[in-house]
């Protein structure tokens, strides 16, 4: 087949409903290929463009250029052997990932996680929550052009990577929420660190603020493109900051509260018109929130186990084993076969910063998962870039896609 | 989520609605699910639709290998109003995987509709656009079946080095 | 090319010095040692591999995880721009150096390996990260490890490395451009002999784990 046959191929699936866009105008469509190479495209996610003149007027995203098969690795491991691989998909908010695959697996177990370990993973989660949104603000301020915020967002993030790297030895990828708590408790000196960070976090927040909203071009780039309605996200099963600016205060934090969220007195950032001004706004705000979150979490923080005390899932610490036998079999056979967990499936949906990450996972009773599916929220947010962008310009085509906030890692999986 | 007594009487709703359309229920760590018939499925979700449960949270396929019928289509649905989830499943055999989309009720089963196709092979009737998302297009095979190989290189050694992919020239 | 620092203790003597060369009062033995400490002698080649190696363009190519910390390096903590890699150019044509940094999936394989072609000779490429070196945390079918479509300089591991570690590979593709023999680490560490397939008698052998004294390990 030749060249153009195959092109033609491709683009046939594209709708090709050519309005006239005015008097003069020239009506003739253009398709575009954006990626998967880009210097605006948030990972490898390839954009077919229809364009008329400046204004888009279709999209179709062609995504699994990073695709990883980490659901089909995850059925060849053991239960504790997934948690580094399913870190993996959504890489910038890897605590999330851990937390619905261990919150799906102990659902199937029927353990109970202990409050201090709930609490700390609480604290790691929203640490998690404010690098990511630092993440977004940077890369997507960077394709707007502000370059400075970039500079300062990443600066912030070292910090939060050197907290990740207090209490569990890793910057990314930490393996630290495990099943049945974390994996170890927060070493001295690390509440300390986490005070400071808090008492620092909001001042620079303000002045990422400060630096953005009054400035006209952010303005004018943001402000009522890519508006999109309340029905036609929830009907394309968005979630996350990107529903919260449309209007609709759903969060499982508040909603359907897991690991001890319902201890902690916070707020729900809500948008009003739906442009990306109020996405920006609504993360922006979150950051505030969770830091408020982690500072109730370390004041409240609960004494007693960091992880369950059951041996037949968590590891006996390590001093038990030169004198207990039962805590020496309990280790060799959760380090060689992992713990077996009783036939069934559950769905664990917890609330990522980019909407609700949700785990499926199948157990047939085996040591290892049968079928292990994460739901994740930029796979159904990006269908929500098409209505998005249609009849905007390019350039708030490129606003659009950062205000969405998608990972491809998580997408593709 | 509704409690065991709830979702039998829901499922008994559906079967006096659509008769033959419930084939059991399952309820296990406070999770309920409806095991629906593929071709009625359509009917039940639009009824649970109209009951509350508005939002599609998650759609995607299971290979219940070796036990027939062997792909499983899950469907979790969400009532953000009372803060309540169900799920129906729908189980195709491998032989003939085909069930009606869920496009028309809800737009955003597009990409997810097509990755189960795209990993497991079920086809479903009236999708747009039913093409492989995470694998190039001309791929053969669906990965995620059970009996799909894993893949993978070889774990370089030094005695089979030379062998493998090691040095490009 | 060795540049080498005159310490700071001498800078009132080359001040009088200086001054005494541009009045013409160095004498001739005085003169010739003046110009002989502070000119170079190099050849063309190695002066262009200086600045080459000085400095190059990244392309800015991520793919997953280690696209954040290659990010990192480009931020303020550890700031790859003080190596001289002051601007990462968005388009093939302009860049120097392909950073891959995340896993190569099988779709992406012919795209990057379009990217690497289109850029301009002499061109280099670190595979960053333990996904596309080799299969990484991830050896299913799904992944293509990136030696097997381009041939790649500099391998940097871990999941993802640290900031410091892609700047130690980076600093090692730097020595390898301005052809610099770094030892291999078998000499470095005295470890001949420990190989798997040990040399034979001849020393003439087929294995390429085998190493003989002098040999780099293709740093």
């Amino acid at each position: 087949m030749s060249l153009t046959e195959e092109y033609r191929r491709r683009e046939s699936s594209i709708t090709f409903e050519a309005e006239p866009a005015g008097e003069g105008e020239t009506h003739e469509l253009l398709t575009l290929n954006i990626g998967p190479h880009h210097p605006a495209t948030h990972g490898v996610l390839r954009l077919l463009a229809t364009i008329e003149g400046e204004v888009v007027r279709d999209i179709k995203p062609i995504i699994g250029y990073v695709h990883t098969g980490i659901e089909k690795t995850a059925e060849d491991k053991s239960y504790w052997k997934v948690i580094p691989v399913v870190e993996r998909m959504d890489y910038v908010s890897y605590y999330f990932n851990a937390m619905a695959f261990c919150g799906a697996v102990e659902t199937l177990l029927g353990i109970e996680v202990p409050p201090r370990a709930q609490y700390l993973r609480v604290l790691h989660l929203e640490l998690n929550r404010i690098m990511s949104h630092l993440v977004w603000f940077g890369t997507s301020m960077l394709d707007i052009g502000a370059l400075s915020v970039f500079f300062w967002c990443f600066r912030e993030r070292e910090r939060v990577l050197d907290l990740f790297e207090y209490s569990s030895g890793q910057r990314m990828h930490t393996r630290y929420i495990q099943v049945g708590g974390v994996i170890e408790d927060i070493p001295r000196g690390f509440a300390e660190k986490v005070r400071e960070f808090c008492k620092e976090m909001p001042t620079r927040a303000d002045q990422y603020a400060d630096l953005l909203e009054k400035n006209q071009i952010v303005i004018e780039r943001l402000r009522d493109t890519g508006t999109v309605d309340e029905q036609t996200l929830l009907d394309l099963g968005v979630t996350g900051p990107l529903l919260r600016a449309a209007g609709n205060p759903w969060d499982l934090r508040k909603a359907h509260p897991y690991s001890s969220y319902d201890h902690f007195d916070f707020k729900i950032p809500v948008g009003t018109v739906g442009d990306n001004y109020d996405r920006y706004r609504v993360r922006h705000a979150e950051i505030y929130e969770s830091v408020k979150i982690i500072e109730q979490a370390l004041d409240g923080l609960p004494e007693g186990p960091h992880i369950t005390t059951d041996r037949k899932v968590a590891l006996p610490p390590r001093h038990e084993l030169a004198t207990s036998m039962e805590a020496l079999i309990h280790h060799f056979k959760l380090v060689t076969e992992g713990f077996r967990v009783p036939p069934g499936e559950a769905y664990y949906p917890i609330e990522s910063p980019r909407g609700e990450l949700g785990c499926f996972v199948r157990a047939d009773g085996s040591a290892k998962p049968a079928r292990v599916h994460m739901r994740d929220p930029s796979f159904s947010n990006l269908q929500a870039l098409v209505p998005m962008v249609r009849d905007g310009y390019i350039a708030d085509l490129i606003a659009s896609l950062a205000m969405l906030d998608p990972i491809l890692g998580g997408i593709d999986r | 989520m509704p409690d065991a007594t709830g979702l039998e009487l829901a499922a008994q709703e559906l079967s006096e609605a659509i008769p033959g359309s419930i084939l059991g229920t399952e309820f296990h760590r406070g999770r309920a699910v409806l095991l629906a018939d593929p071709p009625h499925t359509h009917g039940v979700l639009e009824r649970l639709r109209t009951k509350g449960y508005s939002f599609l949270a998650s759609l995607h396929g299971v290979d219940y290998y070796p036990e027939e019928p062997r792909l499983g289509v899950l469907y979790e649905l969400l009532d953000m109003q009372r803060v309540d989830r169900i799920s129906v499943k729908a189980r195709v055999p491998a032989d003939a995987p085909r069930i009606a989309t869920v496009t028309d009720m809800w737009a955003g089963a597009n990409h997810p509709e097509r990755e189960v196709f795209d990993m497991f092979g079920v086809e479903f009737e009236g999708h747009p656009d039913l093409r492989r998302i995470l694998m190039p297009e001309d791929y053969e095979g669906h990965p995620q079946r059970r009996d799909f190989p894993i893949g993978g290189e070889p774990v370089l050694f030094t005695y089979n080095e030379e062998q493998n992919y090691g040095k490009y020239q | 090319m060795e540049i080498e620092r005159q310490p700071l203790s001498d800078l009132r003597v080359r001040q009088l010095q200086a001054r005494d060369m541009l009045r013409g009062d160095l004498s001739d033995e005085e003169l010739e040692r003046y110009v002989e400490e502070r000119v170079l002698l190099t050849t063309v080649e190695k002066a262009v591999a200086w600045g080459r190696g000085n400095s190059i363009y990244p392309l800015t190519f991520g793919l997953a995880c280690c696209a954040i910390e290659m990010m990192t390096i480009v931020a303020p903590r550890a700031d790859i721009a003080r190596f001289g890699f002051e601007v990462l150019r968005a388009t093939p044509r302009q860049a120097d150096l392909i950073i891959l940094s995340g896993r190569v999936s099988i779709k992406m394989a012919p795209v990057i390996r379009r990217l690497y072609d289109q850029m301009l000779e002499p061109k280099w490429a670190i595979s960053m990260g333990a996904c596309c070196s080799s299969m990484g945390v991830f050896n299913n079918y799904a992944l293509v490890p990136s030696d097997k479509f381009m041939p790649i300089d500099v391998h940097v591991p871990g999941c993802p490395p640290r900031p410091e570690a892609l700047l130690h590979g980076i600093l090692r593709l730097r020595d390898k451009i301005q052809g610099h023999r770094r030892e291999g680490w078998r000499e470095r560490y005295d470890a001949v002999g420990t190989e798997e397939v040990l040399p034979q008698a001849d020393g003439d052998s087929a294995a390429i784990n085998v190493y003989q004294p002098g040999d780099t390990a293709g740093a």
